[in-house]
């Protein structure tokens, strides 16, 4: 159950960064990435990437698992917008250029293929950074880290609860899924989907409730023992910004900037290479 | 009995627990991609409903934002979004149900039902598609196909065990006036 959120455990200077960092870092790359559709900006985003994961000593094997999942995600996307709109590249860009017809409506142009390099090229922008924050960032930190960046620690509280409590939950899940099956419910793939359903709601509902008792224990606990009194708290594993903290903040800060720059400089979020 | 706003943290914290063991080990794939049958929202309609709109918005930020982070498949942040606001719709046009001191009749089953309606149809087919074409630039139509399924399996999966969730949690609390002199 440790590695549910594949935190791997190497020295490595991306490890070493702090939590917070990470997390504004990961922000910031992500709005970055999120504001360009210009070609250049998503083809430099993942060369970084690339970069900041052979720093992290994070190896591919790890990982690669993963991969396959994207690469599923990746194909039916595309499938599917090209199904549902073979012209958005043409919407897009403004031009036609045909480069063989399939049949119908279903015309390949140099646009649309133009879009789908796009949008793959965003994926490939957004998500190995998410990966690479999850493998280097200890999940305990992260709640701590949430307060730092200025959330109100209670919200940063309610995610470490959720962390802390997620393999309790898990084992419950597991134990009372056990119980149920030695009283002859059937969960294997050979049921039927409907009755699956009911199965599964016959198991998840005593996990609720007594969830809903947990929430009560909790709460009390907390509340003897003050939480909330005061306007701030110390983390345990709260950790001081160093000079490559700042380093990268500034780097991501400079992605966002240019981010934005390319919008005003394309005039829009498209960077068409058809006019 | 008034609620202290611990009580809402510690909501909030193990209904993102909750969202997430369930979203992550038990949804059923539908034959649309990236849509799922998900129980988890049955879960954040009624936990949004017990325990306010804000505790509803964080449970299903939180939530999601931790399956998408354990999967590893980067965060798709408008739907983690649209799931936040379906929580907070949902909390906001349930908060001053009497479902937390055990109450829930036909009328309530009625009230909760319209709400996760109207919940689900402003965060999956208004939120959700917008912000995939703003962020993503998807097609407009693949969007709203994609929309339009999430909203019809969750107004059902919400319909039904949503409902008896909290039928069974009523029958869990007792009533205020429930005890009677001989």
């Amino acid at each position: 159950m440790t590695n549910l959120f594949n935190y791997i455990e190497r020295k490595s200077p991306i490890h070493e960064l702090s939590g917070a960092t990470k997390l504004i870092c990961l922000l910031l790359w992500s709005f970055a990435a999120m504001i360009t559709f210009d070609t250049r900006m998503l083809v430099f985003l993942p060369v970084v990437s690339i970069f900041a994961f052979s720093v992290s000593k994070i190896r591919i094997k790890d990982i690669s698992f993963i991969f396959y999942f994207m690469l599923v995600f990746l194909v039916l996307n595309n499938l599917l917008i090209f199904l549902f709109e073979p012209e958005q590249g043409v919407k897009i860009y403004g031009t036609r250029h045909v480069l063989f017809e399939i049949f119908g409506r279903y015309v390949v142009t140099s646009e649309q293929l133009f879009y789908h390099l796009n949008v793959i090229l965003k994926f490939f922008a957004t998500i190995p950074i998410v990966l690479l924050f999850v493998c280097t960032t200890n999940p305990s930190e992260f709640a701590s880290s949430l307060a730092r960046v200025g959330v109100n620690y209670k919200i940063a509280y309610a995610v470490s609860l959720a962390l802390r409590y997620i393999p309790d939950i898990q084992r419950e899940y597991h134990d009372i899924s056990l119980s149920q099956q030695a009283r002859g419910l059937e969960m294997s793939k050979k049921q039927k989907l409907t009755k699956r359903l009911i199965s599964a709601v016959k198991i998840v509902f005593p996990l609720i409730m007594s969830s809903m008792e947990r929430i009560e224990v909790i709460s009390n606990a907390m509340e003897l023992r003050g939480f909330g009194k005061n306007k701030k708290r110390s983390w345990y594993t709260g950790e001081k910004f160093r000079r490559a903290d700042y380093l990268c903040m500034g780097f991501c800060l400079l992605l966002l900037l240019v981010s934005i720059g390319l919008n005003f400089l394309n005039h829009g979020r498209y960077f068409n290479p058809f006019i | 009995m008034k609620k202290s706003p611990i009580v809402t943290i510690v909501a909030i914290g193990i209904g993102a627990a909750l969202f997430f063991v369930l979203g992550r080990f038990i949804s059923i794939p539908s034959p649309i991609p990236n849509t799922n049958v998900s129980i988890q929202h049955a879960l954040l309609a009624f936990m949004a409903f017990l325990f306010g709109p804000i505790a509803g918005a964080l449970i299903g930020f939180i939530g999601h934002t931790l399956i998408d982070f354990s999967f590893g498949w980067g965060i798709w942040w408008s739907w983690v979004i649209a799931s936040g606001v379906s929580g907070f719709v949902m909390g906001l046009i349930g908060r001053k149900s009497g479902l937390a001191k055990g109450e829930f009749g036909k009328k309530d089953i009625i009230r909760f039902n319209v709400c996760q309606v109207i919940a689900n149809v402003v965060a999956w087919l208004v939120v959700a598609p917008v912000l995939d074409i703003l962020i993503y630039a998807e097609p407009a139509n693949k969007v709203f196909v994609q929309g339009a399924a999430t909203t019809l399996i969750n107004v059902v999966a919400i319909a039904v065990i949503g409902t008896l969730l909290c039928l069974a949690y009523a029958a869990t609390k007792p009533k205020s006036g429930s005890l009677k002199e001989e």
